[in-house]
């Protein structure tokens, strides 16, 4: 299974071309990784929008009170799909995208360990997307019942909960070969000399993440299998007419669940965690200290998932243990917080638009981690649970956590990977209006959250329709500003100048010592790093 | 890692790879396993902390009869998908807190084959389950009938004098499923 072409000297790199498939057939049946991180990326930058276009009919639903452009029942439908959209078909294959490219190139490995394998895992993606898109179609609409798709509900729904399930089926299998890519590749190809503790923070950073997503994702995969059985095979594992427990439900899909979002944010504390000190001209302050805060926030994500579901009745005890364990997170959190500040203290820093989303995220992200201690706390997450104000912590720590990660990370590598410069004005441009527009978006729905505004309902009383007004304003604010992502990154594919092989001054990692454009098959003699 | 030169270099690596990927599987083929395995953990848990004994009989708790408060009884009967008539005979009882009360439903099985089902209570509000404590009850086994066979069936309780002041009304609600398995 492993690909590495051991029959090419690294001279002729350049006309390899000439022994693939051309047309839409090399990206079929390519096993390069470069190729394969270009499908992710582009693949999750098409999600991104589609999920987008499903928030702004939300957002237009929500524009003001009573039911104007959508069924409730659709409306559901819309919030579930949303989420699912983003999560498993934008962020996820984002974060394997930028490991895809990004891995082999920062440890010096050829190519990834199983080339074929990641050809499938990329692969089966556009299917279980066609799945979810294809579910709104079915009689009785697509799954309404929140992503998290607790029962009783899903096991009541209609068919498009089925085309769901198997949806999550392939996404998983996807991201588990992924994964087990990853590992083998960051354990097994690292370049003479690049010992674990001089990989860069990025490739660290994956490696816990691929481990959490094989620990994982299965437990998905058996929490929606469950659910088919109790549907579809007189099974009741959550079915009470059986004997079954739907807040066991709850349980196995958050012992996914909370993990999940570390899953989500820890390839972008890498991302940020290789930004941040190229444009501050200095090394990352505390490496080893990321590494282990990395590791102890991956251990501890297995131990809160309760937290999502305080509500359900469990003991004093269990409440009392959650939340502790929950704020404990924040130790390793804030650690990485401050690395990334002391990284900036004394720096000669530029303002480049990687840089400006770097900080962008820390920032913002930082905000969304303070939500979350607030609703860490029981009696406070009681009153708050399903409330706007829980859409408003994870919108921080996802959309100015991830996605501005990611953001940084597109223009950061840009260069690399098309051998263009993007226009760094607009690129600023895009980086203020983002900002600006996601604050208007998102900063309300504290507000409509802490005044008791309930999440995933289409209407609401007329108090809160100024903040909705704003927040729906700001949303379309936001999702416009992202096309000038789109015309930017487009723009510099086909007509950028030319970039030198190292556009920043202060990179350090090993990609930066190739040519710009990275050559289709790079590191096949590898490289000695001291 | 580092003899990628030779030809032996690259076997090797394939063979740790595979050896690696073999490991790998194995985990994610455990966590599979692991998420049904949560099923009779989580049902352990709950039967040793008492967090979900609904077909169990309460203890006769030794209690005033508290005769200044009276506390309404709302009876309900429903059938999932099954198709039997049930029903209290008196659908609203009054009693007083630590009064032994006893009423009936009545149960029909209305088809041609002999028939098993469960009775599933639920509380409204639901804080009044804990307070509200049967010492009898059809539901805490199964309850077979033949066919167009009709019973009535008992419930003895007791509402604990320490239900809070502000539940006036107590609902209590039966749901009758089909036992699975039980067609012949």
């Amino acid at each position: 299974m492993s690909s590495i072409p051991h029959d090419h000297a690294a001279g002729h790199a350049h006309d390899e071309h000439a022994h693939h498939p051309g047309g839409i057939m090399r990206w079929i049946t390519t096993t390069n990784h470069k190729d394969i991180g270009t499908l992710y990326l582009w693949f999750s930058f098409i999600m991104f929008f589609a999920g987008g276009c499903l928030a702004l009919t939300i957002r237009t639903e929500l524009f003001e009170p009573g039911l104007q452009i959508v069924d409730p029942e659709f409306f559901n439908s819309l919030t579930t799909l949303h989420g699912l959209i983003m999560i498993f078909g934008a962020i996820m294959p984002a974060a394997v995208g930028f490991a895809n490219w990004q891995v082999p190139l920062m440890i010096g490995a050829p190519d990834m360990a199983f080339a074929r394998m990641n050809n499938w895992s990329f692969w089966l993606l556009p299917f279980a997307a066609t799945l979810l898109f294809a579910s709104f179609f079915v009689p009785g609409g697509a799954a309404a019942g929140g992503w998290t798709l607790y029962a009783p509900l899903s096991v009541q729904a209609g068919m498009g909960m089925d085309l769901t399930i198997f949806a999550i089926h392939i996404m998983g299998a996807s991201s588990i070969m992924g994964s087990i890519n990853i590992i083998t590749t960051i354990l097994n190809l690292r370049a003479p000399g690049m010992t674990m503790m001089k990989m860069p923070l990025f490739c660290w950073t994956w490696l816990i993440t691929a481990y959490l997503l094989i620990g994982v994702m299965p437990v998905l995969a058996g929490a929606v299998t469950m659910l088919l059985t109790d549907r579809h095979f007189g099974t009741s594992f959550f079915n009470a007419a059986g004997g079954g427990d739907p807040v066991m439900f709850q349980h196995i899909f958050w012992f996914f669940g909370h993990p999940e979002v570390y899953i989500m944010i820890l390839p972008s504390f890498g991302i940020v965690s290789t930004i941040i000190p190229a444009f501050s001209r200095k090394p990352l302050f505390g490496y080893a200290s990321m590494v282990y805060a990395t590791s102890s926030i991956a251990i501890l994500s297995f131990l809160v998932w309760a937290h999502h579901m305080f509500t359900v009745g469990m003991p004093a005890a269990g409440q009392l243990f959650f939340m502790y364990m929950t704020m404990l997170i924040a130790v390793p959190t804030g650690v990485k917080v401050f690395n990334w500040i002391a990284t900036m203290w004394r720096g000669s820093m530029t303002f480049e638009t990687p840089m400006l989303f770097a900080i962008g995220f820390v920032f913002l992200f930082t905000l969304g981690g303070f939500t979350g201690l607030v609703l860490a706390i029981t009696p406070v997450d009681i009153q708050l649970q399903d409330t706007y104000y829980v859409v408003a912590h994870f919108h921080y720590v996802l959309v100015a956590g991830s996605l501005f990660a990611f953001f940084g990370g597109i223009y950061y590598w840009l260069p690399k990977w098309c051998g263009r410069m993007y226009n760094e004005a607009m690129g600023i441009w895009h980086f203020w209006l983002s900002m600006i527009f996601f604050n208007i978006t998102f900063f309300p729905m504290h507000f409509l959250g802490l005044a008791g505004m309930p999440r995933r309902v289409p209407d609401y009383a007329t108090q809160f329709a100024d903040w909705n007004m704003v927040a729906s304003i700001g949303a379309f604010g936001f999702g416009l500003s992202q096309l000038l992502l789109l015309y930017n990154v487009v723009t510099c594919i086909r007509s950028g100048p030319p970039a030198p092989a190292k556009p920043w001054e202060g990179a350090d990692t090993l990609e930066w010592t190739l040519p710009s454009p990275a050559p289709y098959h790079t590191f096949e003699t590898p490289p000695v790093v001291q | 890692m580092s003899e990628r030169g030779s030809d032996d270099g690259i076997d090797d690596r394939r063979r740790s790879n595979r050896s690696l990927l073999k490991r790998l599987v194995t985990v994610v083929v455990v966590m599979f396993g692991f998420g049904f395995a949560m099923i009779p953990f989580y049902n352990k848990i709950c039967e040793v902390t008492g967090l979900r004994n609904i077909d169990i009989a309460d203890d006769a708790v030794n209690t005033q009869i508290d005769a200044d408060r009276t506390v309404r009884i709302e009876l309900d009967g429903n059938v999932n998908k099954l198709p039997w008539r049930f029903r209290p005979l008196t659908s609203i009882v009054s009693v007083h807190p630590g009064e032994l009360t006893q009423v009936m439903y009545e149960v029909e099985n209305t088809t041609d084959r002999p028939m098993t089902g469960q009775a599933v209570p639920s509380y409204g509000p639901q804080l009044a389950g804990q307070y509200f404590k049967k010492l009898e009850c059809f539901c805490f086994a199964k309850q077979s009938f033949g066919p167009h066979e009709k019973r009535q069936l008992p419930v003895v309780f007791v509402v604990d004098p320490r239900l809070p002041a502000n539940v006036p009304t107590i609902t209590l609600s039966y749901t009758f499923f089909e036992v699975e398995g039980n067609e012949s």
